[in-house]
């Protein structure tokens, strides 16, 4: 029998069933692959929790119940405990995505009083991170810290590690870790490339080989272990022929807010120029979602050029992101590059293959998350070197 | 006709919840950065398994709220796929 499906938006234009909240693009850490804009130093105040809290009342209102809180790092800000309460009086299912840095047990505790469901543990490793996590000393110590008061406060234990180049050769060392603290959901995400990603691309980017070691250390661990821990490996879509279908297509199910109130189709979508998304300071929620021109914009099939227009497949993929497209082609209406049927498909195919002659070599320097570095960086699309 | 018993307690999942959403008109099962929306059925059984009645009560119950016959062997086959995808757990 068939008993139960994702939601699928309904004729017409269904609620926005996810909401994510990035709560602030504060953050102690300096991941390079770091999904924030890379302008982030020029976003405005964030919402007071006052704004935060109506937003999550207008949203819950339309429907919305899967609420993600991230940043940044949300456990940055102080009145988090008071938000989280707010958004389970309501009646959402709370997830927490942090990186552990901030976590103590009084938090925790509060946190857990009121009301939060679900805590994604995150290992924001830069390579010097990484190393320290590796060998067992500082970070390694806090992460070991966190994942014990998760389980002690009866959460899943659900880590999320992103990969790279720089470290992909170490997922079994990752997946040893993991088993060792527990874990009982343990997502391999490759990077995806955005924000800082994009800037470093030629350096993160892994080869084929390096992927396909990657999976074979996966296999065995998941024939090992079985259910215990469950490990979900994200394929890095640059060695795909076909796109995924990002957002299950944009302002369908998915509504994400930015620390300065703006209202985005997906957290990476501010760069997509000609578009005035607008922001909760100013309209509700309702209005933004439904009447919006920024979330209209890419309903629907009508933004579509070919390859896509005419495509048998365009129900299935959307035509990719909107994001890479733009990032990749300078056209966000283009067909996502990992199309193999996209006339640029070959820009994809030449980042694949600079990274299989060993990638970085020659290129600019890997850049860390920062400040200062964020304040020089043009917004946009930046400049990978195999464009 | 199958290995759940009408004896067996089942309740939702630890780390799961189960609610009436009405912007769906349906039963969602919310978990960890997902959720299910459930059919008519799915979700009259779902919302049945407190883990203090028993299948039994619950296909007795089923039957008198729908006026319908033999539910059995279709309650216990849903428990068995639920308890398979994690979304229900047995209790003693
Ligand atoms: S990816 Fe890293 S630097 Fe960026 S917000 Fe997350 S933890 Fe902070
Ligand atoms: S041409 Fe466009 S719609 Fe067709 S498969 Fe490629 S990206 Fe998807």
């Amino acid at each position: 029998m068939s008993v139960g499906s994702p939601p699928k938006m309904a004729p017409g234009v269904g609620p926005p069933l996810w909401l994510l909240l990035e709560l602030t693009y504060r953050c102690p850490l300096h991941c390079v692959f770091c999904y924030n804009p890379t302008d982030f130093a020029a976003v405005g105040a964030e919402l007071p929790a006052s704004e935060w809290i109506r937003v999550l009342r207008e949203a819950r209102a339309l429907g919305a119940v899967q609420l993600g809180l991230s940043g940044g790092e949300p456990l940055a800000r102080d009145d988090l405990e008071p938000i989280v309460a707010e958004a389970h009086a309501l009646g959402f299912y709370v997830n927490l995505i942090t990186s552990g840095v901030g976590m103590t047990e009084e938090r925790i505790g509060a946190l857990k009083h009121a009301g939060l469901d679900h805590i994604q543990l995150s290992f924001q490793d830069s390579t010097r991170e990484l190393n320290d996590f590796l060998s067992s000393t500082r970070t390694f110590e806090l992460k070991a810290k966190v994942a014990e008061l998760i389980r002690r406060y009866d959460y899943p234990m659900v880590l999320n590690v992103v990969l790279h180049r720089l470290n992909i050769d170490h997922v079994g060392e990752i997946l040893a870790m993991a088993e060792r603290m527990g874990a009982q959901y343990v997502e391999l995400a490759n990077t995806q490339y955005y924000g800082w990603a994009w800037l470093n691309r030629a350096h993160l980017l892994p080869s084929r080989a390096q992927l396909a070691r990657a999976e074979e250390v996966t296999r065995a661990f998941r024939e090992r272990l079985g259910a215990k821990m469950q490990i979900y490996f994200v394929v890095p879509d640059y060695f795909e022929t076909r796109p995924k279908a990002c957002m299950n297509g944009l302002g369908t199910v998915f509504l994400a807010i930015a620390p300065d109130g703006m209202a985005l189709p997906c957290h990476a979508a501010r760069m997509l120029p000609g578009l005035e998304f607008p922001n909760v300071r100013e309209h509700d929620v309702r209005s933004i979602w439904y009447d919006s021109a920024a979330f209209n914009h890419f309903r629907g099939e009508a933004w579509m050029k070919e390859p896509c227009r005419s495509c048998p497949e365009r129900q299935r993929d959307f035509g990719g992101c909107r994001c890479q497209a733009y990032l990749l082609t300078g056209d966000a209406a283009n067909a996502d590059p990992v199309c193999d049927l996209s006339p640029h498909h070959h820009l994809v195919t030449a980042a694949v293959a600079e990274a299989e002659r060993g990638g970085a070599a020659g290129a600019s320097a890997l850049l860390f998350r920062d400040h200062r570095i964020s304040i020089a960086v043009e917004p946009g699309r930046g400049a990978p070197s195999a464009r | 006709m199958s290995g759940v018993s009408a004896a067996a307690r089942p309740a939702i999942a630890h780390g799961m919840r189960l609610q009436w959403e009405p912007a769906q008109e349906a039963h969602v099962l919310l978990y960890p950065e997902g959720m299910v929306k459930l059919n008519g059925s799915a979700g009259a059984i779902m919302s049945r398994c407190d883990g203090v009645r028993t299948v039994a009560d619950i296909v007795a119950d089923l039957e008198r709220t729908y006026g319908a016959a033999d539910l059995t062997a279709d309650v216990a086959a849903f428990v068995e796929l639920a308890l398979e995808r994690r979304w229900l757990e047995l209790r003693e």
